[in-house]
């Protein structure tokens, strides 16, 4: 397990002042002039030497994803986009950055955007971050004030703008291309790929979209060196990470760790272990909703990290666990999800638009058990309709949660159908009456 | 659904007073001059703060978006769709304090009905969506805040206040009523997003409290 | 080129193709909803979906770019059951209507449905219903048939360039809507209808009144303004049913303009269907025989320098050759068809044409709009301005305009001033605007009909000619110099030369008693009150519109859709029309009634078929021998006057621009008798420029 003097987030809980003055006491922008002499090559270079992957779910090697980015200006400006749209169910880590380590952050941009030939970049954050926004806006105002951003910023030579931009109550926007079209003051639509943002991004520009958190551990890498990152956590799954644990645990918390840890370590670690009991636990998503779940077995003996989670078909993902013990009804759980998705599908592609609607549908039914056994397997043919055939990835979120139930929890569904059976007769009318639905089965 | 407007509702006109303009040449600043139409959602939010402030209901008119495009050469219906697509903006009136409870999954598990159920009970509210007959408060059911470790919340307006039950959720709308706002943030005795009863990590010197 | 392998096949395409067109180019068919040749790309219904090799998942071929050595695979099981998969997605909200849908039978979706839709739905929730829109008068809505593909919004975002369509709100709430509940406002909203690929939007003046498969189809071409754009005219049994556009790069791409389109209606009303004549101040219905005989009569005695003939705007070349030839015969030389009074410099073809033909505009890289409102006058042609102006980007295609725009332009104009004395200006270099023409590599200049009917008109061309040469806009690569008509049969009258002859009376002295008999060939926006009331008035046309009421005599005509009748666009493209139903009760078809009659005078006519009056007109002028081809670069056979050099072509006037069209939707006895264009006019008000005078 990671040890404080390893850890990057020293002021994750905000324990200390999150200025720059404080911020500087902690070691934030103590040579940034020298990180940048190294040349853009040699930070790339050392980005992709420490094994980072992208936090924000999909992990792919960030130090690569930089390299694609134009080593040439063609006279269109590069930009650097932050992904500070934080809104998948569970997930709460990128928060405590903005808030509590925001010259971490605005500090690692400089250099990232240095890396990628970008004067300018700008940060995403999620609408409903309004205090989160304030205050990275004062620590900016801070920055500025003192040479830091700006032209020449930190008397590196290179000049550099950082700006924020709020979303408004979309989760969509976290997707990549979503976001650069909100911030061209659009829709929040995905854009089809390719082009990719590396060559067509914001205004037409090459534009590289990152995490906060894969951004933020940026500045820390380059001064502790990538061999120091990489010798963290497992081979292909280097470093510490933000996790969180939300649900049915002691003490719900923002944490960072080691990757590949064991779960079970980790919950009973940072979350104080399961309300009840390891014994009580039913199963845990482990890293935001969009993953499938793990029932206990697998929580066993599972490690964190990208390739342990992949093995189990599931994911990472954001690393924000949620943890539900026995007491939790699953299948409402999961038809949570596919409400939150049918709610947060951008509508423009058909079997998303169409098929979170009647996927969030079949599983309130399920919810109650108001269905017939064969509806599962129609249920799951659904959900293998939309995966795969949209622009972006919020279809196949909208699949995996339920896929996993599927796979998972089939006999706790047959079982609520069978109780609906024995309580109502049959399933008689699966119509849904415009009154609405009747009352759940208990 | 159709348009989520009445025409009836609408005012007949919309001006940015001086506050608003302050804020709007600040945000302008922020985007390269030919790419202004970027500055839509800032000025939609500017829109309805002003609103907020000068009728005591934070919503967006069709009069405001109509402002709003002229101002960045957009054509109205581009405003009319971002308006429409994104959740924060209110195209029709709420009442003063707006009551946003989340209800996915990891605020459920933690008791986000009971939050639901306790605002129904302090403002008379029966279904989301609506406005209490005081025209105090609206009750909004929001999809996840981003503040999972501190399920569930309850966000008034713009503030996020954590770690709710029943009980404290009847206590934030009585203070509310009383025309005070509680301190935002965790509910009960907790540091933020640390383990409640104290944080496990950072403790060595080095990162520890510095005062 | 590309070469791709599309289902084993090799084909080549040029690079930056898409996966959708490489399989077109390998004649493979793909399934698509959203995708459209003419609008960008959204890539939202999923319809067609491929499979490449290497590719994790199957990919929307509509928005995927070619690489060289690509495999394309298009009928996988893979591909079908994504295709399945997304049409059960699209059925699902879509109501089960086609038996009452106006678009069935011509239903993109009703047709994919055969290929991938299943028999049964295993759909068991409720559907979706989404509220209805009124669009205004001509575009009906059904919105819980739409399936979201965003055509409509694209074609108006983009194409018509009047972005009152958008898809609010989001996820299945996602609805297209104008949102402040609005008629649209565009001159070509009925291609909204075409575009829509299934019965979201249908026509509403021909709702529930027939079956696509009903229609019998004949190609024509629409009179209703002077681009030729190519139709499909539609009729069941005697009656027009539907206008439709049908696809001519060179002329209007797929677009069909409003008036064009809806004023059928018009057809069936106010028609004059048998022959009349005037005794004693009373008009009564006579046999064509006795009308013929009368007339005939009248015309006894008369010197043919005391009879004239002034020309409609809808009239076919092959009436006008008639009556010029009757005329001729009879010795008279007071021919004229430009009923506006407008002025062009006729001595070659390149005077009076629009020079860099349609498509040129294409080419274009800065324009200036001399006293025209191409939005009215010619709604399918700005079109074809903003798709350029578009396609240049930002600041790629600069518009300068003289005069006043009427509404908005739907793209960039920097209005320069709002009378000619501006021309002057941009001659001297003092105006900006000339420095944009002469770094221009392709300028245009477009002179329209509010230069043109003014008195000052011979020295507005002149100034344009000039600045036309000294910007470049005339070479030997490029012609820039264009005039934009507005009558369908304009070009045509002006290359059969129907114009007075040296001693002849021109329109104007025509109607104030120069002549003892006027014969009015569809003529009705004539000042038909200065003519006196001892100049007898012959009509031939089909409505009984203004002129028909001041006639002394009126032989009932066909009209465009009733007769085979060859019309030259105004870029001189000669252009055919075939006979979609007949002319009602009595009427006939023109040429055939001057025929008759040049018979019973005793000066009959050299021609007795259709083809030998062609043949003949091709050898009045040899473009008319060139049927559909461009043939505006033959030299002019008109021997008419010449623009004089810019000095000598008098004062400029310093008098505003008028726009010529005050109401776009009542310019001709047609779209005046149409009550959809009634409606349209009502609801969409009169131009504001109008007002304020």
């Amino acid at each position: 397990m990671l040890a404080d003097k390893d850890r990057i987030f020293t002021n994750l809980y905000g324990q200390n002042d999150w200025r720059l003055e404080a911020a500087r006491k902690r070691g934030d922008w103590a040579n940034t002039a020298d990180i940048l002499a190294k040349g853009r090559d040699a930070i790339i270079a050392e980005m992709k030497a420490s094994g980072l992957r992208g936090r924000g779910g999909a992990g792919f090697p960030t130090g690569l994803k930089w390299s694609f980015m134009p080593k040439q200006s063609d006279g269109r400006p590069h930009y650097l986009v932050i992904n500070g749209d934080e809104s998948e169910p569970g997930t709460c880590k990128d928060r405590e950055v903005m808030r509590h380590e925001p010259h971490k952050l605005i500090e690692s941009a400089l250099i990232a955007s240095f890396a990628m030939g970008a004067h300018a970049s700008y940060i995403y954050i999620r609408g409903e971050f309004c205090r989160e926004a304030e205050r990275l806006q004062a620590a900016i105002d801070e920055a500025y004030a003192a040479g830091l951003l700006g032209k020449n910023a930190a008397g590196s030579g290179w000049d550099f703008d950082f700006r924020i931009h709020r979303g408004a109550g979309a989760y969509i926007c976290g997707e990549e291309t979503a976001l650069l079209e909100s911030l061209e003051g659009k829709k929040g639509q995905p854009r089809m790929k390719p082009p990719f943002p590396a060559g067509v991004g914001l205004y037409g520009c090459p534009t590289t979209v990152n995490n906060v958190e894969s951004i933020a551990v940026t500045s820390t890498i380059m001064r502790r060196g990538a061999a120091w990152f990489a010798g963290l956590g497992r081979p292909n799954n280097a470093g510490s990470k933000l996790m969180a644990i939300s649900g049915h645990v002691n003490t719900p918390c923002v944490f960072e760790e080691e990757l590949g840890v064991p779960l079970k370590d980790i919950i009973e670690k940072h979350g104080g272990g399961v309300r009840g009991g390891w014994d009580n636990l039913l199963a845990v998503i482990p890293g935001g909703c969009s993953v499938p779940l793990l029932p206990k077995s697998v929580c066993e003996t599972v490690l964190m990290d990208y390739d342990s989670l992949r093995a189990e078909h599931s994911g990472l993902g954001t690393a924000c666990m949620i943890v539900m013990d026995r007491s939790t009804d699953i299948i409402k759980a999961i038809a949570r999800f596919s409400k939150f998705f049918k709610h947060e599908s951008c509508g423009q592609c058909t079997p998303c638009r169409e098929g979170t609607g009647w996927m969030m549908r079949m599983m309130d039914r399920m919810v109650q058990g108001r269905a017939d056994i064969e509806e599962i397997d129609l249920l799951e043919q659904v959900t293998r309709q939309v995966e795969g055939h949209t622009i972006c990835a919020l279809g196949d979120a909208a699949a995996w949660p339920i896929q996993g139930l599927i796979r998972h929890f089939r006999p706790e569904m047959e079982e609520r159908i069978r109780q609906y059976k024995a309580a109502y007769g049959s399933t008689g009318l699966v119509q849904v009456p415009a009154g609405g639905v009747p009352a759940a089965v208990e | 659904m159709s348009t989520a407007w009445t025409p009836a509702e609408q005012p007949d006109s919309f001006v940015f007073d001086s506050a608003s303009e302050a804020e709007i040449a600040g945000v302008l600043s922020k985007y390269p001059e030919e790419r202004k139409a970027s500055a839509v959602m800032p000025l939609l939010y500017i829109a309805q703060r002003q609103m907020g402030r000068v009728t005591g209901s934070a919503w967006v008119p069709v009069v405001a978006m109509d402002v709003i495009a002229q101002r960045l050469g957009m054509a109205a219906m581009r405003v009319y769709e971002v308006a429409s697509f994104y959740t924060m903006f209110n195209t029709r009136p709420i009442g003063r304090y707006h009551l946003q409870v989340c209800t996915t999954t990891p605020c459920w598990l933690r008791g986000s009905d009971d939050v639901v159920e306790a605002c129904q009970k302090a403002t008379g509210i029966q279904h989301f969506g609506e406005t209490s007959a005081d025209g105090l408060f609206t009750m909004t059911e929001v999809e996840c805040l981003g503040a999972c470790a501190n399920a569930p919340i309850l966000q008034v307006d713009d503030d996020f206040y954590e770690d709710m039950n029943a009980e404290r959720t009847a206590k934030v709308i009585a203070e509310l009523r009383a025309g005070r706002r509680p301190t935002p943030g965790p509910m009960i005795d907790r540091n933020v997003s640390a383990p409640e009863g104290g944080r496990k990590t950072l403790l060595s010197s080095s990162t520890a409290d510095q005062e | 080129m590309v070469r791709v392998i599309v289902d084993g096949t090799p084909v080549d395409v040029p690079p930056g193709s898409s996966a959708l067109q490489a399989c077109e180019a390998a004649g493979k068919e793909i399934p698509r909803f959203c995708y459209h040749e003419r609008l960008s790309v959204a890539g939202n219904c999923r319809m067609c979906l491929v499979e490449v090799a290497r590719a994790p998942k199957p990919v929307a071929s509509c928005g995927f770019p070619v690489a060289d050595g690509m495999q394309i695979f298009t009928d996988t099981e893979v591909v079908r059951r994504a295709r399945r998969a997304v049409m059960e997605f699209l059925l699902i909200n879509h109501p089960l209507d086609c038996p009452i849908c106006d678009q069935g039978g011509e239903c993109d979706l009703q047709d994919q449905a055969y290929g991938y839709g299943s028999g049964v739905s295993r759909y068991k929730e409720d559907k979706r219903a989404v509220t209805d829109k009124d669009l205004g008068p001509l575009v009906k809505t059904v919105m819980t048939r739409c399936i979201q593909c965003t055509r409509c919004v694209r074609f108006s975002t983009e194409v018509a360039g009047t972005p009152e369509l958008g898809l609010v709100s989001r996820g299945e709430n996602a609805e297209i809507t104008t949102y402040v509940e609005k008629a649209l406002t565009s001159e070509l909203s009925g291609n909204l209808i075409d575009v829509c690929p299934v019965g979201a939007l249908t026509a509403k003046p021909s709702a529930f009144h027939a079956r696509s498969w009903e229609y019998k189809k004949t190609d024509s071409i629409d009179v209703m303004d002077a681009l030729g754009t190519n139709i499909q005219v539609q009729a069941r049994g005697g009656e027009v049913m539907r206008i439709v556009p049908r696809v001519n790069d060179d002329v209007n791409e797929e677009w069909l303009s409003d008036k064009g389109r809806f004023s059928i209606d018009g057809l069936k009303r106010k028609r004059l269907d048998r022959p009349w004549v005037r005794v004693h101040g009373k008009i009564s219905s006579v046999s064509w025989k006795d009308a013929l005989i009368a007339l005939a009569r009248r015309f006894d005695g008369v010197p043919g320098d005391r009879i004239g003939a002034i020309a409609g705007d809808l009239c076919d070349a092959e009436s006008l050759c008639a009556i010029k030839d009757l005329l001729q015969s009879l010795g008279s030389s007071n021919l004229d068809c430009r009923q506006d009074g407008a002025w062009y410099d006729t001595s070659a073809r390149a005077g009076y044409l629009f020079n860099s033909d349609i498509s040129g505009i294409d080419q274009a890289d800065a324009l200036l709009l001399v006293g025209t409102m191409p939005r009215h006058e010619a709604p399918v042609l700005n079109a074809r301005i903003r798709k350029r102006f578009v396609d240049a980007g930002r600041g790629g295609f600069p518009i300068g305009m003289i005069g006043t725009p009427s509404a908005d332009m739907t793209y960039d104009v920097t209005v320069l001033g709002n009378g000619p004395d501006v021309l002057a200006d941009i001659l001297s270099g003092k105006n900006a605007f000339a420095e944009v023409l002469q770094n221009a590599k392709n300028p245009m200049i477009i002179v329209g009909h509010s230069a043109l009917t003014r008195r000052d008109a011979p020295a507005i061309y002149a100034a344009c000619r000039e600045l036309a040469h000294a910007c470049g806009a005339v070479t030997p690569e490029w012609q820039g110099l264009n005039i934009l008509h507005t009558a369908a049969s304009r070009v045509g009258a002006l290359d059969l030369g129907f114009l007075p002859g040296p001693q002849g009376c021109d329109a104007a002295s025509m109607l104030r008693g120069g002549v003892e008999i006027l014969w009015l060939l569809g003529a009705d926006d004539v000042q038909l009150d200065r003519i006196p009331p001892e100049t007898f008035v012959v009509y031939l046309g089909h409505h009984g519109d203004a002129a028909a009421q001041r006639a002394d005599i009126i032989l009932p005509g066909a009209a465009y859709t009733e007769k085979p009748g060859t019309y030259v666009n105004m870029a001189g493209r000669v252009q055919r029309a075939f006979r979609a139903v007949f002319a009602p009760g009595e009427a006939r078809e023109d040429w055939r009634i001057i025929r008759a009659f040049s018979e019973v005078l005793g000066h009959t006519l050299p021609y007795d078929t259709l083809e030998q009056l062609r043949a003949h007109m091709a050898q009045v002028n040899p473009v008319f021998a060139m049927n559909g081809g461009s043939a505006q670069r033959l030299a002019g056979t008109t021997g008419g006057q010449a623009a004089p050099a810019s000095g000598q072509a008098g004062e400029l006037m310093p008098a505003p621009f008028r726009p010529v069209i005050q109401d776009y939707y009542q310019t001709n006895v047609i779209s005046r008798a149409s009550q959809t264009m009634a409606e349209c006019s009502k609801v969409y008000g009169v131009a504001p420029a109008v007002a304020a005078e």
